[in-house]
């Protein structure tokens, strides 16, 4: 495991803070041949639209892109389950020679007499981008036809990144936003961008919103409706979490309705608190959400700190692994392990920028490893190495944790607790705290020593 | 009622696929592949395409699943992917140091047309593949077929490019398990062993994809059939391929290359399926079937009479591959009960055509569809309700929605575990998919029924 190789091309992806001048390349394309944990641009259109659950999103290209995505986020909906069926135009041979847009057309229209739907999204898969469907066209008739929006996703996945992806998704869904009214909106509201809702992460941050005083117009898109976002431009404020999913929406809505934007993170008690007083601090002209924001907080904290110190005890001194898609992320776990009394020894992301790199630099302690785009090789070589009592990555990640020995948390789409807010934290520490502690470890090769 | 959108009535759908009963051919690749002692699979086309298979590939398993990717950009889209797949080997056999690369392609190289023959030549020409390591390929575009034509490409690929006539015989029977668990390969392997019939089992997926804790990160884990034995497949006394569709071509190429005699069985799946496998197993290496086997045999048959007014004229719906569902549905009516619908998401006209006739003699109407989708399979339900549905994890959300019992049989299972253990071919996998059944069956009796007619001994 020691003397793995790291391609030549890969080593300035790889950094050991205080042994070299920092100097990391990113935003690459993966190297040919690696087996890198990435996916494509159709991935991150999808899972950015798909918890907008009164839309009908369905999938132009082969079978397998719709089957692989069907429902695998289960972002959670207090209303409609639209969302949780796969649709998909399951193009064939002939469709490749001949075009799908007939396909394309009867699928659509069907599916709209049949549903109903608020909306429909139509996701481009590589082979529609070859084969030359003029799928704007078709979504463009439909619309015409049916009276609804009917929005062309162009997210055919060779055409760049995840992150290309998520500019897709964004671009679809700015063609929603200014088609309702906004006249009953409050001078005191905001837009929550980039929460999925994954767990009902969304239900706690706009509860969170509303004590405040604030009213949420929409979330984009976790729990998200149609008309929601139609109305979205009313808002006065976009408040964007994730890093790189959103961005490119609130830049638009910026430039077209003149919304400013935060960023924010709702993982961890201070990025928590600091999310919410950030917002506060954009309505200063009413005090009383400040003073709202305040005595939540304090609520909040010391409805749970005590707890929180007992996981503390176990905790102090562990070492963690961190792998996610976007650094953003990165950031905030990096911090709540902190809290935990926890040390981050390895840290990487998917869909880091240079800059976001050179802040987890800052960040970590001397000795940490910071990766982009790893690959399994390379992030079990580390775990060993590092000695990492807990591994925080996704799916891929998690049974490579296992086989080495190392507790798991994921930090993705296969959870079901929310990891957001304060009682997220909470959650957060109570998951960390099960699997560093279980005795099950003591059991494996790693730590038999010990037992 | 997560699946509340879905509609009584049944509508002619042809340009269109709703919940799907399949998925694409290269993740079917991709799982043959591993079944490779010291291989990386390879798919050539973009990088989404190998990080889903990778996760769907891991949820079913629990286990990591390696794979590379050409990471297609759009400059290879347009001027095709030679360069990346060239690089890719390159590099894979720089870090990674595999025995054998599996190329897959997807539906975006077929489409550009990369020749990967061609492509492959040039790799081994310019020395970017190492002496005594092998990179070969299996076309796979995902708009043909499903995941099971995609593991039968793959399978056949082995044979085209690894197996070799010496002309010397070998005392040895080939056996295609086709696209069944690391479990089901397994017990196969037992089954022979038991018989004491010496074999190649290709792919081999045991103790790859189902392999212990070890402490350690192996990215080629210990199982999969070598090279060397896919080489000697050439010289086997003959092939018995199980599952038509997954195992039919690779035994039919070995035929065609080789000259080892095939015959292409059903998987052996229930009992009638499973003494077919033995009897041809016992026939082509000319031994007699051992007192074990025998044994296990009537230990299922215990069973199945034991139980058997538990089975009669309950009605069950089916949806999955076609060589799982064919033995299945023929287990289920040998032991009386009914399934009356049955959907494969594969196309093919042959298979809907077999359950017909396996299904004769049931006294109610029965609904078949070959390239189906599960939505349709639920609005039969609806329209027609069972007493019992199996099928992959997703008919649970029918099974919630409709209160009905749930049996998990296919692919892929994402929320239990069990397949990657414990078989459900052979007699023993027959023994254990009766369990399961009765399990749910009996569990749904003793919670339905009034306190009076509440049964402790059943």
């Amino acid at each position: 495991m020691s003397t793995i190789h790291i391609l030549e091309e890969r080593q300035r992806q790889i950094y050991q803070k205080g042994k070299q001048p920092f100097d990391m390349i990113c935003d690459k394309v993966s190297i040919a041949g690696s087996v890198s944990q990435r996916a494509c641009v159709f991935c991150g259109s999808r899972v950015v639209l798909y918890p907008i659950a009164d839309a009908l999103h369905l999938v132009h290209g082969p079978i397998g892109c719709a089957a692989y995505t069907w429902d695998i986020r289960g972002a959670l909906s207090s209303g409609p389950q639209l969302h949780r069926l796969s649709f998909s135009t399951d193009l064939t041979e002939t469709d490749v020679i001949f075009g799908g847009e007939t396909k394309l057309y009867k699928a659509l229209t069907q599916l709209i007499d049949e549903h109903n739907p608020k909306a429909a999204f139509v996701y481009s898969t590589c082979i529609v981008g070859l084969i030359g469907d003029d799928v704007t066209s078709v979504c463009k008739k439909v619309a015409k036809e049916k009276g609804i929006p009917v929005l062309p996703v162009h997210s055919e996945g060779f055409k760049g990144t995840k992150k290309d992806g998520y500019k897709a998704a964004c671009d679809a869904l700015f063609e929603l936003i200014g088609k309702g009214p906004v006249d009953h909106i409050s001078p005191y509201s905001i837009n929550i961008l980039g929460e999925f809702n994954i767990g009902g992460e969304a239900w706690i941050i706009r509860d969170y919103y509303e004590r405040m005083g604030i009213e949420v117009v929409s979330v984009m898109t976790g729990d998200g409706r149609v008309d929601d976002a139609g109305k979205s431009h009313g808002a006065k404020l976009n408040v964007v979490q994730c890093s790189g999913s959103m961005t490119h929406l609130a830049l638009a809505m910026e430039k077209k309705y003149k919304i400013p934007f935060i960023r924010v993170s709702y993982f961890g008690i201070e990025d928590m608190a600091q999310a919410l007083y950030d917002t506060a601090a954009h309505f200063k002209e009413n005090p009383a959400i400040m003073k709202n924001t305040r005595e939540l907080v304090r609520e909040e904290i010391s409805g749970m700190y005590p707890q929180l110190k007992k996981y503390r005890t176990d905790l102090e001194g562990k070492k963690a692994a961190i792998y996610v898609g976007g650094a953003f992320k990165a950031f905030s776990l990096i911090k709540a392990l902190k809290h935990l009394g926890m040390t981050t020894v390895l840290v990487g992301s998917q869909t880091g920028s240079k800059d976001d790199y050179e802040i987890l630099r800052q960040m970590c302690d001397e000795g940490t490893v910071i990766v982009d785009d790893a690959n399994p090789v390379e992030l079990s070589k580390y775990l060993i190495e590092k000695d990492a009592d807990l591994f925080i990555g996704g799916v891929k990640e998690r049974p490579i944790a296992y086989k080495l020995g190392v507790g798991f948390c994921d930090h993705n789409h296969e959870r079901k607790i929310p990891l957001a807010g304060f009682v997220g934290m909470l959650n957060f520490a109570k998951e960390v705290h099960a699997t560093v502690t279980s005795p099950v470890w003591q059991l494996t090769p790693r730590r038999e020593r010990s037992y | 009622m997560l699946f509340r959108h879905t509609t009584n009535k049944v509508a002619d759908r042809k340009a269109l696929n709703v919940n799907p009963a399949k998925t694409c051919q290269p993740i079917g690749a991709m799982y043959a592949a591993l079944g490779i002692h010291g291989c990386l699979p390879h798919s050539h086309g973009s990088q989404g395409c190998c990080a889903y298979h990778r996760s769907t590939l891991t949820r079913h398993y629990k286990e990591p699943v390696m794979a590379g990717t050409s990471s297609f950009t759009e400059g290879a889209s347009v001027f095709g992917g030679q360069a990346n797949l060239v690089q890719a080997i390159d590099n894979i056999f720089t870090i990674y140091d595999p025995v054998v690369v599996a190329v897959h392609t997807t539906c975006l190289s077929e489409t550009i047309g990369d020749d990967i023959t061609q492509i492959t030549a040039k790799a081994k020409e310019s020395g970017k593949i190492p002496e005594g390591r092998y990179v070969f390929h299996a076309s796979t575009p995902s708009y043909v077929g499903s995941h099971v034509t995609g593991f039968s490409s793959m399978t056949k690929a082995m044979v085209d490019h690894f197996a070799e006539k010496s002309g010397k015989k070998r005392r040895q029977v080939n056996i295609i398990p086709g696209y069944v668990e690391p479990s089901d390969m397994e017990e196969i392997k037992r089954i022979a062993k038991l018989m004491k019939v010496p074999c190649v089992v290709f792919p081999d997926t045991s103790n790859v994809l189902n392999g212990p804790q070890t402490g350690k990160y192996e990215m080629f884990p210990r199982g999969g059939v070598t090279i060397e034995e896919l080489k000697t497949t050439g010289d086997s006394l003959g092939t018995l391929g199980l599952g038509k569709l997954a195992s039919g071509p690779a035994a039919r190429a070995l035929d065609t290359k080789c000259k080892v005699a095939c015959q292409v069985l059903d998987l052996p799946i229930g009992l009638k399926a499973t003494d077919r496998f033995v009897d041809a197993l016992r026939n082509m290496a000319g031994v007699n079937v051992s007192d074990d086997i025998n044994i296990e045999r009537g230990k299922l048959l215990d069973v199945i009479t034991d139980m058997h007014q538990y089975f009669f004229g309950k009605k069950v719906a089916l949806i999955g591959d076609p060589d799982q569902l064919i033995s299945l549905t023929e287990f289920l009516v040998s032991v009386d009960m009914w399934p009356i619908h049955i959907v494969t998401g594969t196309p093919g006209k042959k298979f809907e055509k077999r359950i017909r006739e396996i299904t004769e003699d049931i006294p109610v109407p029965v609904n078949v569809k070959a390239g189906g989708d599960m939505f349709m399979w639920h609005q039969w339900i609806k329209n027609d309700p069972v007493d019992l549905m199996m099928g992959n994890t997703y008919v649970k959300y029918i099974s919630r929605d409709e209160d009905i019992p749930f049996v998990r049989f296919g692919f892929p299972i994402l929320d239990r575990i069990g397949h990657s253990y414990f078989p459900t071919v052979g007699y023993r996998g027959g023994l254990r998919i009766l369990e399961k059944i009765l399990d749910v069956l009996l569990d749904r009796q003793d919670r339905d029924s009034p306190e009076e007619s509440f049964e402790l001994v059943m």
